[in-house]
Parts: structure tokens; sequence; C-alpha cells
């Protein structure tokens, strides 16, 4: 095992992710260099990685977020961009993690549509959200008397 | 502000959601992160090391694999940290091996035996469950602004 000495130390890293029909991610990349004081900036496909101190990148997500606050969302990253261990330019493929954002992307719109409708909303209207569905699964004692029958 | 711990750990959508109605998001990105920016040996790809599957006894039997041990040595400190969760549940990309199962189990377990407040949801299939999904998490949080302040 060799010494590991962090790139990037104190710094965090977020993604945002826009997906509008005004705003694409190189329209919110020239947005953010105009403001950047300090931070690193990568555009991808699905929108920016901003890495820096972390008032400084607070600073930018907000009056970014402030464009198009309905169809842009912000998450926290562990790892800072191009990092060999996650960046697919080293593993070949897609990113690990990707799956996860490309699921949440395809239905990021349906969110969109609840930012919207929430200041119409009244605020005693009850919301009625998605339930899980309870699926009655086998009883382990209807198991075992299903076992004892057999033995029998 | 209520440190909110999310399910599935990764979801950008309840990340996104919690941050912007005033909370903190308890998400897997912060453990990663506090990991990954701390000097030691390296140990890629997530710089967990030998010491993880020990951190995760608190959570997890010692006859418990290592592989959920080392996952619980991310999740454990959020978990109880967690002033109160949202969980989504039959996430479809949130699968794995059998580490990834039983650790996922595991952390339903913990998280509902806190007795914290708690949210209990599925992903919208459609515009309308949509709003009603974002109103749900938008009332939950100001439920908790409420008890915490």
């Amino acid at each position: 095992m060799s010494t590991y000495s962090p790139r990037y130390a104190g710094t965090v890293t977020k993604y945002i992710f826009v997906e509008s029909p005004s705003m694409t991610p190189s329209d919110l990349a020239i947005r953010a260099y105009e403001i950047s004081q300090g931070v690193m900036i990568k555009e991808t496909c699905f929108g920016l990685q901003v890495t820096g101190k972390e008032d400084e990148v607070n600073r930018i997500i907000d009056s970014l977020r402030a464009l198009d606050p309905t169809h842009i969302f912000v998450k926290d990253r562990g790892f800072p961009p191009g990092d060999p261990r996650r960046c697919r330019a080293n593993l070949g493929g897609a990113r690990p993690g990707y799956f996860g954002h490309e699921f949440e992307i395809g239905l990021i719109r349906r969110i969109s549509k609840g930012l919207e409708a929430l200041p119409s909303r009244s605020p005693e209207a009850a919301p009625h959200p998605p339930a899980p569905t309870s699926v009655k699964r086998l009883d382990a004692s209807r198991l075992q008397e299903i076992i004892d029958s057999q033995e029998s | 502000m209520a440190k909110v711990f999310l399910y599935p750990t990764t979801s950008l959508i309840l990340s996104d959601l919690v941050a912007r109605f005033g909370h903190t998001p308890l998400s897997a990105a912060l453990q990663i992160r506090e990991r990954i920016q701390t000097p030691g040996l390296e140990s890629p790809p997530l710089q967990i090391t030998p010491e993880g599957p020990k951190k995760g006894l608190r959570w997890a039997a010692v006859e418990v694999p290592s592989g959920v041990r080392g996952r619980m040595s991310l999740y454990g400190p959020m978990i109880e940290d967690a002033e109160a969760a949202i969980i989504i549940n039959n996430a479809d990309y949130s699968f794995g091996c059998m580490g990834c199962a039983r650790t996922n189990e595991l952390i339903n377990f913990l998280i509902r035996k806190k007795n914290i407040p708690l949210l209990d949801l599925e992903y919208p299939s459609n515009d309308e469950e949509g709003v009603e999904f974002v109103a749900a998490i938008k009332r939950f949080l100001d439920g908790l602004s409420g008890e915490v302040a």
C-alpha cells in the first residue's frame, strides 16, 4: 500500500443538473464562468460540476438556480471531476453512479411540474403522494406449515 | 434546519428537494468525500480501508459479512446523525450485489427503529403524482422546522 495524498483537499464538489426547455448546459456554464472566482467548473452533458471552497460553490449555485429554479437540480458529489478512480476516461463505460442519475433525470420533469404547482397550491390541501405498495409476502409460520405437511 | 437521511442515499431528487426546502440532506457523497479527502494509505476506489468493517461492528454483528459492515461504516454515522428520514421504496436503480441488498435492508431496519419522523414514498409515475410527491416532501420538511426549532 502506498501513501495517499488527496487532491483538492478542503473543497466540495457539486453537480448541477439542468433539464429545461429554455436552458442548456452550455448556457449554464457561460453564466457560471461569468460569476465564478477561484472555482473549477466542468461542463458535462447534463449540466455542470463545480469544485471549490464551500461558500463560493454555494454562492454560484444560488445564482445559477435563480435562472430557472424549477428546472435546475443540485446534488453533492464525493469525488472531484476527472478523478482517475471514477472518471470514465480511465475506466471505460459509464461512470459508476451514472445509472442512478439517468433513472432520476428520466422522471425529473414530474418534479419540475410539482415545483411549479407548489405556489398555487393551498397550504391546507393534504398531499396524496404515491404510497409504497404492500405486496403480501409468505408468512414464516405458513412456510413452516407447508414444510411440515410435506415431511409428514 | 434538520439533518434528513435520504434513501436511496445517492438520490438526486431527494438531495435537491431537502436542500431546496432549507434542511441538510445526509447523502452518501458526504461520507465518500470525507474519505477521499483524508490523507492515509492508498485504497482505491473509495478509500475504504480495513478499518471500515471494524467501525461497522457498531451497527452489524461480527458474523455479518465484512462487505455489509464496510458499507455500514459509511451509512451508520449518517443514520445516527439523522433527525428525520425520507425513504423512496422500490427504486429501480437501488440494487446491487448481496452486500448492497443486505446493507439496504439493514439501513431500512435501523431507520425505522430509530423512531424519527419518516416519510415513505414511491417515485412518481406521472405528472399528477409528481405534484403530490413534491407537496408531500414540502409538507413533511415544513413540519420538521416546527419540531426542531
